[in-house]
């Protein structure tokens, strides 16, 4: 009797409010046969254990996805990171992917952008334009978007360190476009704890990091309230060579560090925990990854209701991007990776991502080309609209091994979050080196299982053929960097620099006093300002982390 | 491959070249004749005058932060700096992994700061005298002073610790790394007590921890400093709490003393190590009936080599 | 005084790049196969590279780097050594390098450069060469 009470409580309340704001893509969902596929399939006893563990889509403790329909409402974001050479070859690309049909953009900056370092900088020497654009400047970030109604996009870029920088160039370059702040919609990554032990563009040590973390939340949060503040990244915990339940758990783990750090600074846990969102890796193995996902979401929400005690849904709900395991694409017979993208994207989608990245097959070697794109672009559409798994919602719950491993995921999750919570927390267990020593142990098995064979990558170590083909490459210029250093010398040259200075005094006293910075930064930005001129003021004020 | 001739290493090495430095440590790490040319060749009024420092302490405390900081505040006062790294290899593989150099990476291309990481290899007693030849060799090149960093965990890295001239226990507030330290006796070797991170939770009960033990062995006196080795507080502190008591034991002949004991210690393992082949060799040659007596056998071995002995224990 | 000769190498990671997943593995890698592995960590410069390498006394230096930045990077290490009076120390590289590359590496001076796939077997063994000739 209570089954049904439930079911028709989320149909009437959830599902009926969902459905009214976003309509589903469809009348009517049915396979080839013309029958109708149901939009949620439930057990036909509706027990406690379901209720607690799965419950409905949209309702805590969202094991079974965020919204109500899910795809049958809206697909997720097809998101493809790009980036790569000057603005303008940038601005190009992401003209192209729009054109084929992507629904947001994603940025992908060059290393001394990352780390907060000019593009004439001496540590910048032979990495200008290489995995990302370069950004020196405002005049940069206008190229890049030019011709990119920035109220009409989402975009997400993948700043940590210096993400207050480029956010307020991205704010400005908006204005002057005639957008407002609270018309934005993107996502900043923002996750500097993950740099430090797994990817590296750290710059300056821990807590005055977080500190900065803890004024963009602020400053968002009245200011562009459709816009994400961070993005607190698993992919790159696993790329590292976590196993499945690391990522979730160092994840995770970091997401508490950043709303205790930003609850210690007097913010208001609902007023920023909804515009929290999560970055996870999808690797091959594909039924343990969509009950990674399940479980992720699961445990986020049990921790924001129990241990931070929030009543507000959507602070609960752990929403996500999702990108392809890089570190899974091999060199040898490229093709191949087509198929790894393939059963990985299918993964993130029966897993409810909210937004998905497909690697090229092409980027074992380097950047991808426009064709390799395209493709990988084209099988998040043959997922979407050829597969049928967008028609129902969760269609793997209710199998006993998924919920098993669902469980056992959760499960060890939280294991080792207690044991960085014992252990001091994420800040100091980065610093004692814990956490880099769990996931390097984890990498070191694996990698050793591939060479013993006992683990068969296929063209790699079973299956090799002799390849006399070299695909075609996208191959940065070298010039960019002479080209690149010019114009920057041509901006700073063509400054006030009474206003510069004046711009980056204000700056520095804000660091100092520990006001929020950004206004400042907004300020300096405008007055074109460089990304490595504001950062080597915050080096001096807060040192730098090595 | 390029061997660096031998007469004229300890030149070069007296003339600063990070090449020639390099080359020498490994040489006498290695030991044999080469190295021997080597030491008898550096200039003994440097290494009287160097003060060797000793740092020790659990895994985790900060030992190589605190050793960075430690650099850069001698390179302030324009001294060069030698640093001796040491950790313990793999007793399986006899591989080790030295990344002590990553915290002191922003001295690398200092050419008054070395740096020279050393694994235990497995030498029973030899490491120590290895270790010694490592520091006599940074010390003739001018370093002063000269760090021996090392975990205090096992036997042999306790051994190296002596070397010092004066050592200071780096400990973190948490994990009962205090409790562990005083079992392995590390308070024995410390001149000098670093809670270092002791912004922590906990510094306070660690401070007082020690205090307690600190008293109940008043003939001792030990200095309790705390430091932040990540944002350097409280290195100024320490540099003088070490000048102070290099002083002292300068002034009041403990410095003698241990250096004296250190080479005592040096020639020992030094003997040890050359009579080791031999007696290794002498020993398979042993039928099984002398091995059945241990004690018996090495006697007898021992009154071959010295006949007058007649007061072998 | 010791019985067997240990090989001394270093690994390091040139530029800006932090992905060190490669290279910590190559670093445990060696140390298992018995070496004494020296590890600089992420982002450093050349130089810094070239004068650990001699202060250590390595018998070769490993670079890893993935950010593309190869062909810039590897032969400013073979350069900086040289400046260093070491150019007798070898420099061996890997990492995300097209196939076209490799040629140019090596005639800048690089001995070997391992592409992704290679096994660690083959790796381990490059150096153990390198540290016999030294």
């Amino acid at each position: 009797m209570s089954k049904n009470n439930d079911f028709t409580q989320w149909q009437d309340n959830q599902l009926a409010r969902s459905i009214k704001r976003f309509p589903e893509r469809k009348g009517k969902f049915t396979n080839h046969g013309g029958d109708e596929v149901p939009r949620l399939a439930v057990p036909p006893d509706l027990d406690r254990e379901y209720l607690d563990n799965l419950g409905f889509p949209g309702c805590y403790p969202f094991t079974r996805g965020v919204q109500p329909t899910m795809y049958r409402g809206r697909l997720w974001t097809m998101r493809q990171y790009a980036g790569f050479s000057t603005a303008a070859e940038t601005n190009q690309r992401f003209r192209y992917l729009l054109d084929q049909g992507t629904t947001g953009l994603s940025v992908a900056f060059d290393l001394p952008t990352q780390i907060g370092y000019d593009s004439d900088d001496a540590m910048a020497i032979g990495e200008v334009g290489k995995v990302g654009v370069a950004i020196d400047t405002l005049a940069d970030m206008e190229t890049l978007f030019e011709g990119i109604p920035l109220d009409q996009v989402s975009t997400s870029m993948t700043i940590n360190s210096p993400a207050a920088v480029l956010l307020a160039m991205y704010i400005v370059v908006a204005e002057k476009q005639g957008v407002p702040p609270e018309k934005l919609r993107g996502t900043i990554q923002n996750d500097i704890l993950k740099e430090y032990v797994a990817r590296g563009t750290y710059i300056f040590p821990p807590t005055p990091s977080l500190k900065i973390i803890t004024d963009i939340f602020q400053w968002c949060g009245t200011n562009t309230p459709a816009f994400n503040t961070i993005s607190i990244s698993g992919y790159h915990i696993r790329e590292a060579g976590s196993t499945a339940a690391q990522e979730i758990a160092l994840t995770l783990a970091n997401g508490i560090t950043y709303i205790q750090s930003a609850l210690a600074a007097g913010l208001e846990l609902d007023a920023f925990a909804g515009r929290l969102t999560f970055f996870f890796n999808a690797s091959t193995d594909l039924l343990e990854e969509v009950a990674k996902f399940r479980a992720a979401r699961r445990l986020w929400a049990r921790i924001m209701k129990d241990r931070f005690h929030t009543e507000k849904e959507s602070s609960m709900m752990l929403k996500f991007h999702t990108q392809t395991a890089g570190n899974t694409l091999t060199a040898q017979q490229i093709d191949n990776n087509i198929v790894r993208v393939t059963i990985q994207a299918l993964a993130a989608v029966l897993g409810g991502t909210q937004s998905l990245h497909t690697n090229s097959r092409d980027e074992a070697l380097s950047l991808p080309t426009e064709d390799s794109v395209r493709t990988a672009l084209r099988t998040q559409q043959i997922i979407a609209h050829e597969s049928g798994v967008t028609d129902t919602v969760d269609p793997l719950a209710g199998s006993y091994f998924i919920e098993q491993l669902t469980d056992r995921i959760e499960n060890q999750a939280a294991d080792l979050m207690g044991k960085i919570e014992d252990a001091g927390g994420v800040v100091a267990c980065i610093e004692s080196g814990f956490i880099q020593r769990e996931i390097e142990a984890a990498a070191y098995e694996y990698q050793q299982e591939i060479e013993r064979g006992e683990r068969v990558i296929v063209g790699v170590n079973r299956f090799q053929v002799e390849e006399n083909n070299r695909p075609t490459l996208l191959r940065v210029d070298p010039a960019v960097e002479k080209q690149q250093i010019n114009r920057l010398t041509g901006i700073k040259n063509n400054r006030d620099s009474q206003s510069v200075n004046a711009r980056l005094t204000r700056l520095e006293n804000d660091a100092r006093q520990g006001v929020n910075l950004m206004p400042a930064i907004i300020d300096s930005v405008k007055e074109y300002i460089s990304l490595g001129e504001i950062c080597s003021v915050l080096r001096q004020v807060y040192g730098e982390y090595r | 491959m390029i061997m660096v001739e031998h007469t004229q290493t300890p030149n070069d090495i007296r003339g600063n070249s990070p090449r020639a430095i390099g080359r020498a440590i490994s040489m006498v790490e290695k030991g044999g004749p080469d190295a021997e040319a080597i030491l008898t060749g550096l200039d003994p009024d440097r290494i009287a005058q160097a003060l060797i420092i000793g740092i020790t302490g659990p895994p985790g405390a900060g030992k190589s932060t605190l050793v960075n900081q430690l650099i850069a505040a001698f390179r302030k006062q324009h001294q060069k700096v030698g640093v001796i790294a040491v950790d313990p290899s793999s007793p399986i593989t006899g591989g080790a992994l030295l990344g002590d150099r990553i915290r002191m990476m922003q001295h690398a291309t200092d050419d008054n700061v070395i740096v020279r990481s050393m694994a235990t290899r497995g030498r029973l007693g030899g490491l120590c005298a290895a270790a010694g030849g490592v520091v006599r060799v940074m010390a003739g090149a001018g370093c002063n002073p000269v760090i021996i960093e090392t975990v205090g965990v096992g036997q042999s890295e306790m051994d190296i610790i002596r070397l010092a001239d004066l050592t200071a226990l780096v400990l973190a507030p948490g994990q009962g790394d205090d409790i562990q330290a005083m079992k392995a006796g590390l308070l024995e070797v410390a001149d000098l007590l670093v809670i270092n991170k002791s912004d922590r939770p906990g510094a306070d009960a660690l401070a007082l921890s020690l205090e307690t033990e600190i008293r109940r062995r008043p003939e001792s006196p030990v200095e309790i400093l705390h430091t932040e080795a990540v944002t350097g507080k409280g290195i100024m502190e320490l540099v003088s709490a070490i000048s102070r008591i290099d002083l002292r034991n300068r002034k009041n002949g403990e410095l003698t003393r241990r250096r004296r004991d250190n080479l005592v210690r040096e020639v020992m393992d030094w003997s040890l190590e050359m009579l080791r082949p031999q007696l290794a060799a002498d020993i398979s040659k042993m039928p099984p009936e002398i091995l059945a007596n241990p004690a018996t056998a090495a006697r007898n071995l021992l009154l071959r080599w010295h006949p007058n002995r007649e007061d072998l224990p | 005084m010791t019985t067997t000769p240990t090989c001394r190498v270093l690994i390091a990671k040139p530029g800006l790049d932090g992905h060190d997943r490669g290279a910590k593995f190559i670093a445990r890698a060696l140390r298992d196969a018995g070496f004494e592995v020296i590890y600089t960590g992420i982002r450093r410069t050349p130089d810094e590279i070239a004068a650990a390498a001699v202060q250590e006394d390595v018998a070769a230096v490993g670079l890893s780097s993935l950010s593309g930045a190869h062909l810039r990077l590897f032969p400013a290490v073979v350069e900086a050594l040289k400046i260093r009076g070491a150019a007798d120390i070898p420099v061996l590289g890997g990492g995300v390098i097209p196939e076209e590359d490799v040629q140019l590496l090596k005639e800048a001076g690089i001995v070997a450069i391992f592409t992704p796939g290679t096994p660690v077997d083959q790796i381990i063994a490059a150096f153990r060469t390198h540290c016999e000739h030294h």
